[in-house]
């Protein structure tokens, strides 16, 4: 009897333990991947005198807080310039990326080709060449097209970033859509192409939202080829623009750049952390079922 | 492979066209060249062609002065092999992508069985614990830089207030701490993806499996080396290698925050070629600097496929 009961504290305990150790650890966790953005949000409203003293605590207001340079970051910088570049890039490289990935993953994923295989791979190996062995040559291309120092430099180069990746995630999506879902449809009448856009298309949708998020995110962190393309400043990206435009010299708006690091940075994660576990089940169905 | 196509091919060809009135919208054939098609000419166009100018260049006197082509043969490479810094980018770019890789995968891995674990508030560490990588690296990279500014770093005022220290470590201004700041600000913000990445993997362990373990008696570490470690292999693999490929052919950490310096002593291969090839004008020796990421870029493509392939027959 008391064995049981020794036993059933001894597991009581180890559950609590369990408990502790798993809070502790995902708060330690998140605390050494959010410090630097919970100190840079607590920066960007300090006074001068209060962040250029050594002596102060970094950690608290010793003086009171300051709107000025955030107002400032707003007002006098052409940081809202940069974010509706990113805008602007982000959604012009989606849609793109949408129009070609989507066509390659049905026929990667559907129209059994003996070369689907193949080529699914040599597709996902374009997403491993990085910028750094390109973006010499690319830059020489984009002066021949003239299009160095405008947004479509960025435009027309990023989907080779987010195209594979893209495949690759949607091929997952697709072949986890039954293939009477489109049997059916053409048994309804419709031709191949009309039951992709009639039937799988709205089935696929989950998928669809995921390679927004992900190209999005991709665009927008983006900082090899922005900053070879494009040196004029109303043409920057966020990545580019905040870092080179934002320090003047040696002179660093400090306050201005943590306000916009984590303006910048609150609603992409946020975004991200939405559609995290579809690029989970995503990621795996394209690795195991390719 | 061979064997199924000799077999299909015949039986499908008569098929169709025997098929009454077959639209070009029907034929599969025809379908999948038309849909792949795009994507393919946009990448052999944006990707194929730039990598084979790459290669031109390397062998080229183009500079950003003067963008004619005059084909010099091996001066390129021999100039940048007998420029010291070239050796320094190399060891550095090495160390860089080996200390980073073995951090990402531990701190990955820990990261993993934490965020599939369930507790309260699980949403909201989720969202924290992926700031580092979703935020733009140039970005995130400026947060670091005055965390480990000379003078106003918040690191130093709490190793000092812990007797610590003494005077500041000026961090970013000493070969040994500054390639230190580096690794370990690329380990920060490539950890939540190694985690995802392995995630996958967990969730895809089956539950059954687990739960014999338990049933056995296992404990939480045994389970954890027995079991998990051991089927989680090739996912782990693959965050490793994805942690490798995108270190070693990244810039960004070194170039916002120490600019390769002091004196060359974080500079790597890619922030290398940019300064040689964009900032120094010489277009050739950037791509000659350039292309030796390939073949050490082409091995860990390989690697990482091979843990795939694993990864589907397990």
């Amino acid at each position: 009897m008391s064995e049981v009961a020794a036993l059933r504290r001894k597991y009581a305990r180890r559950h609590v333990a369990a408990r502790v150790g798993v809070y502790g650890s995902a708060v330690l966790a998140a605390l050494v991947c959010a410090l630097p953005f919970l100190w840079s949000a607590v920066s960007a409203f300090k006074q001068n005198q209060d962040l250029y003293n050594p002596e102060s605590n970094p950690f608290y207001f010793n003086k009171p807080a300051t709107p000025d340079h955030v107002k400032f970051l707003f007002r006098d910088t052409p940081f809202l310039t940069f974010v509706g570049n990113t805008l602007i890039v982000g959604a012009a490289v989606v849609a793109i990326t949408l129009a070609l990935a989507l066509p390659a993953a049905y026929s990667l994923a559907r129209l059994d080709r003996p070369w689907g295989t193949p080529m699914g791979i040599a597709i996902f190996m374009v997403y491993l060449v990085p910028p750094s062995l390109l973006f010499l040559s690319l830059t020489r291309v984009v002066v021949w097209l003239r299009l160095e120092d405008t947004l479509w430099s960025m435009i027309v180069v990023y989907p080779t970033i987010t195209v594979p990746v893209s495949v690759w995630l949607l091929i997952g999506f697709l072949k986890a859509v039954p293939k009477d879902v489109e049997e059916q449809a053409m048994v309804d009448g419709h031709s191949r192409l009309g039951a992709f856009f009639r039937a799988v298309l709205p089935l696929v949708f989950p998928g669809v939202v995921a390679v927004v998020v992900f190209s999005f995110t991709l665009t927008a962190s983006e900082f090899v080829y922005a900053l070879a393309f494009v040196s004029a400043s109303p043409e920057m990206v966020v990545s580019t623009g905040v870092p080179t435009q934002l320090v003047r010299g040696d002179v660093f708006f400090w306050q201005s750049l943590q306000a916009a690091t984590v303006v910048t940075a609150v609603p992409i994660a946020f975004l991200f952390n939405l559609f995290l576990d579809r690029f989970v089940t995503g990621f795996t169905m394209g690795a195991v079922k390719t | 492979m061979t064997d199924a196509r000799t077999e299909t091919e015949p039986v499908a060809v008569p098929g169709e066209a025997a098929r009454p009135k077959v639209g070009l919208a029907d034929r599969d054939g025809f379908l999948a060249w038309a849909m792949l098609l795009p994507s393919v000419v946009y990448i052999a166009a944006l990707v194929g062609v730039p990598f084979l100018l790459a290669v031109a260049f390397a062998f080229s006197d183009v500079t950003t002065g003067d963008p004619s082509f005059d084909f010099v043969g091996f001066r390129n490479f021999t100039a940048v092999f007998d420029d010291g810094v070239f050796w320094r980018a190399l060891r550095n770019t090495l160390v860089f992508t080996l200390a980073s890789m073995a951090l990402i995968v531990v701190f990955g891995k820990i990261l993993a069985n934490i965020l599939v674990a369930e507790f309260r508030g699980k949403w909201f560490v989720r969202f924290l614990v992926l700031l580092p990588w979703t935020t733009p690296v140039s970005l995130s990279t400026i947060s670091w830089l005055w965390f480990l500014d000379s003078i106003y770093s918040p690191v130093d005022w709490v190793l000092r207030h812990l007797g610590l220290i003494d005077g500041n470590v000026v961090w970013l201004g000493r070969p040994g701490t500054a390639m230190a700041s580096v690794i370990a600000v690329q380990t920060w913000r490539l950890t939540p993806l190694a985690a995802v990445i392995v995630m996958a993997g967990l969730v895809a362990i089956p539950r059954d499996v687990d739960e014999a373990a338990r049933i056995d008696g296992a404990g939480f570490w045994r389970r954890m080396f027995e079991v998990t470690i051991p089927l989680t292999l090739p996912v782990i693999a693959v965050a490793g290698l994805f942690g490798a490929i995108m270190t070693f052919t990244d810039m960004t950490v070194p170039f916002v925050l120490t600019r390769g310096g002091p004196t060359h002593s974080t500079d790597v291969l890619a922030s290398w070629a940019y300064f040689r090839g964009i900032e120094g004008g010489d277009v050739g020796q950037g791509a000659a600097i350039a292309l030796f990421l390939f073949p050490l870029l082409l091995a860990g493509a390989v690697a990482i496929l091979r843990a795939v392939r694993r990864l589907e027959a397990g």
